[in-house]
């Protein structure tokens, strides 16, 4: 299987599916004289031309809801934010009209479009461009959140969502990109609404999903070699609609939970996971669940206040023996 | 300052025509005063806008426009959705949140919509569908379609952001839109001077390089006529027009407020009552003898049975199943 | 604030209590821990404590009467309180079951009408997971026994699978001396299958007769050693078989559904008749008591058991049973085992008849002891071999001190 990193698997997924399908086009800023802010989109205005790879002003709301109305009159767009920080500005093409018009219409529109860009923390960019909204998205139902952790998930996560008949959230990994991977080539579909079990365990289930996969592994390779505690880490890989089942199953099995996400804690993704496990597995329940979070601050530039405010395999050790009362 | 656009001359030949134009916009005030009826007995719920008094814009802009082309409006929206040929009972059953409203009783008042129309729906924020018409528009020309997306708004929306952003890529990428500012001269209780710096809406146009042109919009032949012009730019040029289409609401904002008292004069609105569109267009049939008192009396008659079997379907027909509820948020 | 007095669960099968007699009346001053009434439970008459102080305000279960587990019997109060609202809010179910915490008032009675009752001895709640609960429910065991190793005390997994098994309210003693050893294939299936073919218990029986002549000379001349209490043929047989079963472990377990659990410490279990029925007090480390001792114990235990004034930790936690009706003239019988032990000899009377000895008719004082044996636990030789020495050491008593 060849190897690529996170970047090329999204713009291998772009690519096939633009082939694929000739309703599919990709607007945004910089997506293509530029080659993509973060290159996602090398080489695909070359192949596809100016039609189907169309530069935007900078004007998140507009060409955000340019997309939904492309949608609602049957093409299916992908729409990049250069990063998750500026669609703030589009959310209400994003929540009143992308998530509603299938529901408003009893049924008869349906929103095809992929809103993608990268997301999350990055390095040393502080309050405005390093920050995670993850949670906001997967408030609104008639939305899909996805983020993928993994090269190969996001292709064929990327695949999916770009066929699916409904708004998806993608949320790419900005430290991600570099990342590399074994790729399945061509058609590699990943489900949305299927978590993957990243690593087998029997004593604790480290949720975790796109960039907190990493230091959940890490932690979980850390405890069972020191501690000799066996975790079960679970990709989450789609936040909307989420994979209760693999969930529920794990927990049933290891009787606690530590939840790793990069949000803000308050009222996030980590918030609403522990809800669904505490209902359906009340009775499994050995401990309190956990949860490893970015600190409840703005991102600051700072470098050790930034580290300090991001989700780490220590933190998650410390997590993890608390729920397994090995502190 | 652009000059008004007015219509002389009526074409005999054009009768029946006329008597659509008549027919429509009559049918759009009996089913308004009609609804404005059942939301005081409580048949229908939340907010309420009606259309009283700017039936000319909608009827008169839809009349120019082909089965495909696209339409897209705000919260008041009864009148087009009606004038663009959503039948009376679909709209009065959405309104009283019946399974059989063109939206399944799940939109209501501000969230008709008609796929078989191309009726992208009624919006509910101030500006929000002016991207979507713009989306339309720009579907239309990936595909090397002739249809034009036509885009209803008041002139309150002139100054929000999304107004701005759309203007500038409809008209930096050449998209066959059709932005139809409808204005009423207040945004609810503001008057549009009170909220604008520049209150010439068609100079907003001209920053973004579009076509512009003042409308009068009482007159349902002169903005028939304008929206022809706009939309043969857009057909064949594949360019957008701004129109700033001059209109009166007779009626208060919603349902909640008085038609007068506050920000408006008694004096003024009936000065403007005396410039009903339907009125206008009655004289001037009457006038060049196309049409008689009794054809008028006629069409009425028909346009006022049409609302009243509407609420008769509407009453009659089933709430939405509890089931309901769940379904239509995501798209299998 | 009031103190509502409920019925506690005062053994671990307590279902209802009968309140038989009120040491306090209404309007009596009560501190707490004051003994407020004597209750009747299935084995024991117990004793019903105050957990707040103040004012007997109100008796609502008068003697003679029998409530559920849970309900309300009295109410402690400051003088003036208004207790009213307290006792409308019960007073409706006093006779069934109550409900499942359908208002805040019941909330507290119907949680201790649970299986496993979640209040420690001093009436504070048990801290404990919710997966802890769960496993301490299925397997019947008392929350209350264990100490949680968690946060605050809180029962967490690890220490009810430490207590596995163990009974409802583990009376001190059969914690520390055994040993879990899991089952074997074969041992899976011979429970599986023996299990199927009688009961829940597949039992069998073996039975000896024993030649008591020595036994009765030894008992003959301790007891003309001095005044103190006399000894008994069955203090002798509890002695014999206590000794049997340390040089026996394999017969003194108990059977714990997926392990056997075999104790290096010997509770011997004495069935006694008491008036509508049968209790087994407990001879604790019998093994390690003298002869003198058993006989003292055993006489004050079932002296207390006929007026039900046993403590549940004096007759819970057995690691095998003896039962004897001797004294009905019964030759022989089979009793039936007292789970989860697994194991009961069952004593006949002794008595004098011809035997064969040496090619002679002679006279000899015989009895017979039949022993129930969980087949699950003990196989046939197993059982036969406990009894060849139970059998050696009675016929010369000198053997238990080998």
């Amino acid at each position: 299987m060849p190897i690529l990193t996170y970047r090329d698997a999204l713009t291998e997924a772009l690519r096939e599916e633009m082939e694929r399908d000739p309703d599919v086009f990709l607007m945004g800023e910089e997506v293509a004289e530029y080659d993509g802010a973060y290159k996602v989109s090398r080489g695909l205005l070359d192949t596809f031309g100016d039609k189907r790879v169309v530069d935007t002003p900078i004007t998140e709301l507009g060409f955000a809801g340019l997309g939904v109305g492309a949608a609602m009159a049957g093409l299916r767009p992908i729409i990049e934010f250069m990063t998750f920080n500026f669609a703030l500005l589009a959310i209400d093409q994003i929540v009143n009209n992308a998530a509603k018009i299938s529901y408003m219409s009893g049924g008869q529109f349906r929103v095809p479009i992929v809103f993608r860009g990268p997301s999350g923390g990055a390095l040393q960019l502080a309050g405005q461009h390093s920050q995670t909204f993850d949670s906001w998205y997967a408030n609104v139902p008639g939305l899909k959140v996805v983020a993928p952790a993994t090269p190969a998930d996001a292709k064929g996560l990327l695949k999916t969502s770009i066929r699916d008949n409904n708004p998806v959230i993608f949320l790419e990994g900005e430290m991600l990109y570099n990342t590399k991977g074994e790729v399945p080539d061509g058609e590699h579909l990943v489900p949305l609404g299927k978590a993957d079990v990243k690593r087998e365990g029997s004593d604790v289930t480290i949720v975790c999903y796109a960039k907190s996969v990493a230091p959940a592994l890490k932690a979980a390779d850390t405890l069972q070699r020191e501690a000799g505690i066996s975790c079960e880490v679970i990709d989450i890989r789609t936040i909307r609609p989420l994979d209760t089942d693999t969930l529920i199953d794990s927990v049933r099995k290891t009787n606690r939970g530590v939840i790793v996400e990069e949000g803000w804690p308050y009222s996030g993704i980590g918030a609403q996971l522990v809800d669904t496990i505490q209902r359906e597995a009340f009775d499994e329940l050995d401990a309190p669940l956990l949860r490893v979070t970015g600190a409840d601050v703005p991102m600051p530039y700072n470098k050790k206040l930034e580290r300090a405010a991001k989700p780490n395999p220590q933190k998650v050790i410390d997590a993890v023996k608390q729920v397994t009362y090995t502190a | 300052m652009t000059q008004v656009q007015t219509y002389a001359g009526l074409d005999p030949a054009r009768t029946d025509f006329y008597r659509q134009l008549l027919h429509r916009m009559l049918l759009i005030r009996r089913f308004e005063e009609k609804a404005g009826e059942a939301y005081a007995l409580g048949q229908i719920g939340g907010f309420c806008h009606l259309y009283i008094g700017q039936e000319a814009v909608a009827v008169g802009a839809m009349a120019a426009l082909r089965d495909d082309d696209y339409v897209t409006s705000s919260y008041r929206e009864h009148g087009h959705a009606l004038a663009r040929g959503v039948s009376a009972r679909a709209v009065m059953a959405e309104l009283f949140g019946k399974a059989t409203g063109c939206s399944k009783g799940k939109g209501g008042s501000m969230h008709l919509f008609d796929a078989e129309r191309n009726f992208l729906g009624g919006h509910g924020i101030v500006g929000g569908q002016i991207p979507i018409a713009a989306g339309a528009a720009f579907a239309i020309k990936y595909r090397g379609g002739d249809q034009v997306s036509l885009c209803f708004f008041g002139e309150a929306a002139v100054n929000i952001g999304s107004f701005h952003e759309t203007l500038n890529m409809a008209s930096l990428w050449d998209l066959p839109a059709i932005f139809l500012v409808e204005n009423n001269r207040y945004g609810m209780g503001t008057a549009l001077e009170r909220a604008s710096a520049i209150d010439d809406i068609p100079a907003r146009g001209a920053s973004y390089g579009m076509a512009a042109e003042v409308v009068d919009g009482m007159d349902v032949l002169a903005t028939y006529d304008a929206m022809q012009r706009a939309v043969e730019r857009g057909r064949s040029q594949k360019l957008p027009t701004l129109l700033d289409v001059n209109t009166y609401r007779f009626v208060g904002h919603s349902m909640s407020d008085a038609s007068h008292g506050t920000y408006r004069t008694l004096e003024e609105v009936e000065e403007n009552k005396k410039n009903d569109p339907i009125g206008g267009l009655c004289g001037r049939l009457l006038d060049e003898q196309l049409l008689s008192h009794k054809d008028i009396e006629g069409i009425d008659t028909e346009a006022i049975a049409e609302v009243e079997d509407a609420v008769a379907f509407a009453e009659s027909s089933p709430d939405p199943d509890p089931e309901e509820l769940y379904t239509d948020i995501y798209y299998d | 604030m009031a103190t509502k007095v409920i019925m506690e669960a005062l053994s671990p099968t307590m279902e209802e209590g009968q309140v038989t007699k009120w040491f306090k009346g209404e309007g009596d001053k009560v501190a707490s821990g004051d003994t407020l009434a004597e209750v009747e439970t299935d084995k024991a008459i117990m004793e019903l404590v105050a957990r707040g102080a103040g004012v007997l305000r109100k008796i609502v279960v008068p003697e003679g009467k029998t409530v559920d587990v849970g309900s309300l019997v009295a109410v402690i109060g400051s003088a003036e309180e208004d207790i009213s609202s307290l006792i409308v809010a019960i007073a409706s179910p006093p006779d069934v079951a109550p409900s499942n915490g359908d208002s805040a008032g019941d909330a507290a009675a119907s949680t201790s009408a649970t299986s496993t009752p979640p209040s420690t001895g001093d009436g504070a709640r048990v801290k404990a997971s919710p997966v802890a609960k769960r496993m301490a429910s299925d397997r019947g065991i008392d929350l209350a026994s264990i100490e949680g190793s968690g946060p605050g005390g809180r029962v967490i997994k690890r220490d009810v699978e430490g207590a596995a098994g163990a009974p409802a309210a583990v009376p001190d003693g059969a914690a520390g001396g055994f040993e879990d050893v899991p089952l074997t294939q074969i041992r899976k299936t011979i429970a599986r299958r023996l299990g199927q073919s009688m009961g829940p218990i597949p039992h069998f029986f073996l039975t000896t007769e024993i030649d008591m002549e020595r036994a009765a000379e030894a008992r003959t001349a301790l007891n003309a050693l001095d005044d103190g209490p006399r000894i008994s043929y069955n203090d002798i047989v509890l002695k014999v078989v206590a000794a049997a079963l340390t040089q026996h472990r394999a017969c003194n377990a108990w059977w714990q559904d997926d392990h056997i659990r075999y104790f290096n410490e010997v509770h011997l279990g004495v069935a006694v008749a008491v008036e509508d029925g049968l209790i087994t007090p407990l001879v604790r480390n019998a093994d390690l008591k003298t002869l003198r001792q058993i006989a003292t114990e055993v006489r004050d235990l079932a002296g207390r058991a006929r007026e039900k004034r046993l403590r549940p930790e004096e007759y819970t936690g057995g690691t095998f049973t003896v039962s004897n009706l001797g004294m009905f003239d019964i030759d022989q019988f089979t009793g039936v085992i007292n789970p989860p032990e697994a194991g009961l000899l069952a004593v006949g009377s002794m008595v004098e008849k011809p035997v064969a000895e040496d090619g002679q008719i002679v006279v000899k004082k015989r009895m017979r002891v039949t022993m129930s044996c969980d087949h699950r636990v003990i196989d046939g030789a197993t059982g036969a071999q406990f009894l060849q020495t139970v059998r050696r050491m009675l016929e010369n008593p000198m053997a238990i001190v080998w």
